[in-house]
């Protein structure tokens, strides 16, 4: 048996070499070897994204209509988790369910490993027509909360830079107004769900219409520096339980 | 007025005659052929095997919910159907049951006491399975964990939310009947015609229904319109039929949902509802069961439809432009991929010269395709599938059927050019 083998991997090996051979002779040598890389290349992690581009950008940055948000450079277990949710209904939108339903966990780690190595610009957003008032209510969010409705300061687990925290707290800049409101309306109404405790759907439920459009407001108008990340870990004490944190 | 009345008075008496003369005539066992595989003497793990079969747990849970619990949703021309709970729960479940129960369920298409089965749950099929492989398809429901989740009232229409009148479809309709064996063919021929009459309930997809929902296979070989897709033909080698495919492509196409380089350049994908039937069932079947199918669905005659004369959807004179704007388009969006004279591209993308899917009459899978993209099935042999973007959100309802209607008609292809309003036509349903 271990002969037969053996002997085929030989043939195959001999075959292999033919081949290189006869193509080395046809093309001179450096396309025979131009050939066999393209072929290789074919099998990769970033061909298997390609369908992600058109929504989520080049590269995984936000597209064409500003909608589908950014997806590079935000933590892996926070893209796992989001494809894992899609697949299993946790999360409702009807092309992301469709594209991540019948994959294995292994292949979505993968994919969203992938995004999250990508390290792009953030584009800048001009804050000139966000009324002064939403601005300062909003900042007053995101860095200290509001006591009285019991809703946490965003920066005390999205980080002081609000750029996400690993493995598992996604960034909250670079993506577009539009879908931060429609994702804290999801989450206030019921459409968009995280592993429980769901802490996002509490503290959505918690907040007036025109607290969630300040601090979207505030959000979208920060600049962020070049090569800046997510935080290396949660901070602490965190305000409230949640599932998708480990 | 009276006129109306006295037909609705005959049509009543015809559908009550009919009702009488036709009701089938119940069961209480029956035997099919033996399994092709090594025999599975333990009736739970037969019975598990059955059931994956079937892709009962397909219907019969709802997205991310409990196994079997029901809940998920069945769009027909009909209205909605709800899949039923059919755990344990003795309550909204089958956890009362017994084998009885089941196999009049499976067989005579009725519940206990007698409540007449909607033909959504496919007992038209499950009628040829054997009393011994119901038996053992209960047993392994037995072990399924209960889960007190209620069902929900099918939201149907008039008149087919009158479940009495089923009485009448089933006189029509239904004649129930364990899988007879047909001697003029090896065992293996049967075994694969029993499990896709039965179990597998292909038909209850692949084949069209007439107006209240009977599949008509006799007098029309052509696919179905299910769950918002196109179901191909499997009569039709021209559709999905694989009359000329090798009976080890068949088992290729079956377990891994695609064929890239199928002997005879055949290829074959699946997608939609098929590619769930793929992920959830047919990779776990016995190898020498998928076998057996293969060998029954290359037997199926290939018959072509009935010639339709296609209705033309685009004015022949624009079809020119069309073609122009749909080549730029494809230039830009499909031929880094799908290679620049659609040859394909190795694994990553089939080719569209030739594809039978682009080809067929229908162009409603073609349209859905490029609407919603997709990932071939995570399958065990295939687990890092490629996929294609959607190009709802960054094409128009004009530029995909552009874009469509060259690809139809290009290299060799030679199917009907397709409007803006067939795309938007398909921008609803579950993509499932």
């Amino acid at each position: 048996m271990l002969d037969l083998w053996s002997r085929a991997r030989t043939i195959r090996g001999m075959k292999r070499f033919l081949r290189i051979l006869v193509a080395a002779l046809v093309a001179q040598g450096s396309t025979a070897h131009a050939a066999d890389t393209e072929s290789t290349k074919l099998d990769t992690v970033a061909q298997r994204a390609l369908p992600c581009l058109p929504c989520h950008g080049k590269e995984g940055r936000a597209g064409p209509d500003g909608y589908y948000p950014r997806i590079a450079g935000k933590p892996a277990e926070y893209l796992f988790n989001q494809l894992v949710n899609f697949r299993d209904g946790r999360r409702f939108f009807p092309m992301m369910n469709y594209l991540a339903e019948r994959q294995q966990d292994a292949y979505l780690r993968e994919l969203a490993e992938y995004f999250a190595s990508q390290q792009l610009p953030f584009d800048s957003v001009s804050a000139s027509e966000i009324p002064a008032a939403t601005l300062a209510r909003g900042l007053e969010l995101v860095k200290e909360g509001d006591r009285s409705a019991d809703v946490p300061a965003c920066s005390a687990c999205h980080g002081t830079k609000l750029l996400g925290a690993l493995p598992s707290v996604p960034g909250l800049l670079g993506v577009s107004r539009s879908y931060l409101d429609a994702q804290l309306a999801a989450w206030k109404n019921g459409l968009r769900h995280a592993k429980p405790p769901d802490c996002m759907a509490t503290i959505a439920k918690r907040m007036a219409p025109a607290d969630i459009e300040a601090v979207t407001g505030w959000l979208v108008t920060q600049l962020v520096p070049d090569g800046a990340g997510p935080e290396p870990s949660v901070p602490t004490p965190q305000p409230m339980q949640c599932g998708s944190i480990p | 007025m009276k006129l109306r009345i006295t037909w609705l008075l005959v049509l009543a008496c015809v559908l009550i005659a009919a009702a009488v003369l036709f009701w089938p005539q119940d069961h209480q066992t029956g035997e099919g052929p033996p399994s092709s595989g090594a025999p599975q003497t333990d009736p739970v793990a037969r019975g598990r095997d059955l059931v994956t079969l079937g892709n009962c747990e397909g219907c019969h849970t709802v997205r991310g919910g409990q196994r079997f619990a029901g809940g998920r949703s069945i769009p027909t021309p009909f209205g909605t159907f709800f899949a039923p709970n059919i755990t344990q729960n003795t309550r909204y479940g089958i956890g009362r049951w017994s084998a009885d129960d089941f196999w009049s369920a499976l067989h005579n298409g009725y519940a206990p006491g007698r409540k007449l089965l909607y033909p959504t749950f496919p007992y038209t099929n499950f009628t040829r399975i054997s009393r011994t492989d119901a038996d053992a398809m209960f047993a392994y429901l037995k072990t399924v964990p209960a889960v007190a989740a209620a069902n929900r009232e099918h939201q149907l229409k008039f008149p087919f939310n009158q479940r009495w009148l089923l009485a009448v479809w089933r006189g029509l309709f239904f004649t129930p009947g364990v899988y007879e064996p047909d001697t003029q063919h090896d065992a293996a021929w049967n075994r694969g015609a029993y499990l896709v009459q039965g179990v597998a309930h292909c038909s209850a997809c692949h084949e069209s229904r007439n107006a209240l929902g009977a599949v008509k296979s006799k007098d029309n070989p052509s696919g179905g319109l299910v769950l918002s897709w196109y179901a191909p033909s499997l009569s039709n080698s021209a559709e999905a039929g694989v009359q000329t495919w090798s009976e080890t492509d068949i088992v290729r196409l079956l377990r891994t949902g695609l064929v890239t380089d199928g002997a005879g350049g055949h290829q074959g994908f699946t997608f939609g509802p098929m590619a769930e039937v793929v992920y959830e069932s047919l990779q776990h079947a016995d190898e020498a069961d998928l076998r057996a199918i293969a060998v029954y669905l290359k037997s199926f005659p290939d018959i072509a439809p009935p010639s339709r004369q296609i209705r033309p959807t685009v004015a022949p004179s624009d079809v020119p432009v069309v073609m122009s704007l749909g080549q730029q388009l494809y230039a830009d969006n499909c031929a880094r991929c799908h290679g620049e004279r659609g040859e394909g591209r190795s694994i990553v993308a089939p080719s569209l010269a030739g594809s039978r899917v682009l080809s067929m009459d229908s162009s409603i899978d073609a349209i859905r395709i490029v609407l919603y993209g997709g990932y071939a099935p995570g399958t065990g042999s295939n687990p890092k599938p490629f996929g294609m973007p959607p190009f709802y959100p960054t094409l128009t309802s004009e530029q995909i059927a552009s874009v469509l209607t060259y690809i139809r008609g290009s290299w060799g292809n030679e199917a009907s050019a397709i409007s803006p309003d067939e795309v938007e036509e398909n921008m609803t349903g579950p993509l499932w």
